[in-house]
């Protein structure tokens, strides 16, 4: 990166105007390297940057609750300047018509300049992409993807250790089913140099595909694990995850896993001092409260780093310019 | 027809042992109106077993070999003019297929919205090829 010419700085801005964004595959490493950079731009600016989206509308298109993920979107739009409209559950709107997705989104196409959309079903957010004549982001699909999930992911490792390689990254709990999980990896995989620790019961272990990822980088290995206290000194960053009661058709099995991973302050005495500790929320009881007042503790900021991300995205995607912010500087910086 | 006499059409060999009324399925060829002669479940040095598909008269463009490669990617494709097979042909693997296959994933978004033409791309998991939903990454079954 620290090669860049101005013109390929302004070449990679003009590529993400107007993209959608349902996958991180959609992004280059060189663009989220760009949007890493200017989150960490706002959060040192955001007067500079309260009126970057003037005049802009995001509409979100919530067809099943959320609290973080719609919260957080809006309030990145808010905080640049812009408007939100939109819906979160679908009665009252012509979904419970019988709407499709393409329908919804070509008529939302006429009204805002931006789309944020979250759905049950898997692969959604690509049938909007495909419909809308704006940009539409990915808010999660069903279990399938979560792409400003891992955005936050990486900017909360990135503020914590100053990199995104480099690392021993130990990720805990329902490595089967966690889409934030499996986003994480193949995303590390892309920049390199990371070592995993799978940290899971047999019924819970990484799926292939993901495996596959990881064994396709040349510069990332890893190791499956069972046990969270046998490994936990080693690790740079800890990623738990929520063991998901809706992922099982039997409860017991649900009862007997839900409790195997628990991070507690006796687990947190055994790591490194620098080590982070992320989860992408909500938790159940898979971390104890206690651990919230350790300093270790980078849930709750990496729900601020997944806000100044959508800030990052929205704005890049809409081809706002951040009053202020230059790429070549940064990239020198 | 006899089946040892096929004089102008084309014969399939080496479809996976058991389904080829799938495949005929598939290639969109209907045994009510169509000349077969169709060997299951036969000897095979390669395979084991196999499936033998014979068809009278179909001519060598007829054959999608994009669709044969999804659904019995080991088949081999000879092509019968007077009596004997002048060309073989072997499908290769396409790297993305559209209106062949459904997704079986039940959470998958082309499950319940309506006008979605279904697509499949080829993957590569555990260095084995897979066809993989465009829409929720779900592997096709068939």
């Amino acid at each position: 990166m620290a090669s860049q010419t101005a013109q390929d700085c302004a070449a990679l801005e003009s590529q993400l105007v107007g993209k959608s964004v349902v996958t991180l595959d959609d992004l280059t490493t060189d663009q989220i390297s760009l949007l890493l950079r200017k989150a960490s731009y706002i959060e040192s600016n955001p007067r500079r940057v309260a009126h970057a989206c003037d005049g802009r509308i995001l509409a979100t298109l919530f067809y099943e609750p959320s609290t973080r993920t719609r919260l957080s979107f809006e309030t990145a739009m808010l905080r640049m300047g812009g408007h939100v409209i939109g819906f979160s559950g679908t009665q009252n709107t012509s979904v419970s018509k019988g709407e499709t997705i393409s329908d919804t989104v070509r008529v939302v196409s006429q009204f805002a300049d931006v789309i944020a959309m979250r759905h049950p079903k898997e692969g959604a957010a690509l049938v909007a992409a495909r419909a809308a004549e704006i940009p539409v982001i990915n808010g999660g699909d069903g279990g399938h993807m979560h792409p400003t999930q891992t955005l936050a992911d990486l900017s909360t490792i990135e503020k914590r250790f100053g990199r995104i390689t480099d690392l021993v990254v130990g990720l805990c709990g329902d490595l089967k089913f966690g889409r934030t999980v499996h986003s994480l990896i193949e995303t590390l995989c892309r920049f390199g140099n990371v070592h995993f620790v799978l940290i899971s019961p047999d019924e819970l272990k990484t799926p292939r595909y993901v495996i596959d990822r990881i064994e396709a980088s040349p510069s990332c290995d890893y190791e499956e694990v069972h046990d969270l206290q046998d490994v936990i000194g080693r690790l740079d960053v800890l990623y738990m995850t929520r063991v998901q009661q809706e992922r099982f058709f039997n409860e017991d099995d649900y009862l007997r896993l839900r409790d195997t991973y628990i991070l507690d302050a006796d687990k947190m005495k055994l790591a490194k001092p620098t080590m982070a500790v992320l989860h992408p929320l909500p938790r159940v009881n898979e971390i104890a409260t206690e651990v919230d007042a350790d300093p270790r503790a980078a849930y709750f900021q990496q729900v601020y780093r997944g806000m100044l991300m959508r800030m990052a995205l929205e704005s890049s995607l809409l081809g706002d310019p951040l009053p202020g912010f230059s790429q070549t500087q940064e990239v020198q910086a | 027809m006899e089946v040892t006499s096929l004089q102008n059409g084309i014969i399939i060999d080496h479809v996976p042992a058991g389904t080829a009324l799938k495949v005929l399925e598939y290639l969109n060829v209907d045994p009510a109106r169509t000349k077969i002669a169709l060997i299951m479940n036969t000897d095979s040095k390669r395979l084991g077993t196999k499936d033998i598909i014979k068809i009278e008269g179909m001519a060598d463009d007829r054959i999608d070999l994009d669709v044969l490669g999804l659904v019995a990617r080991q088949a081999t494709v000879g092509i019968v003019r007077d009596g004997r097979i002048v060309r073989k042909l072997t499908p290769t693997l396409p790297q993305h297929v559209e209106g062949v296959i459904r997704c079986p994933n039940p959470r998958c978004v082309t499950s319940t919205e309506r006008d979605i033409r279904q697509g499949f791309h080829l993957v590569t998991v555990g260095g084995r090829p897979e066809y993989r939903c465009d829409y929720c990454d779900e592997e096709a079954k068939f």
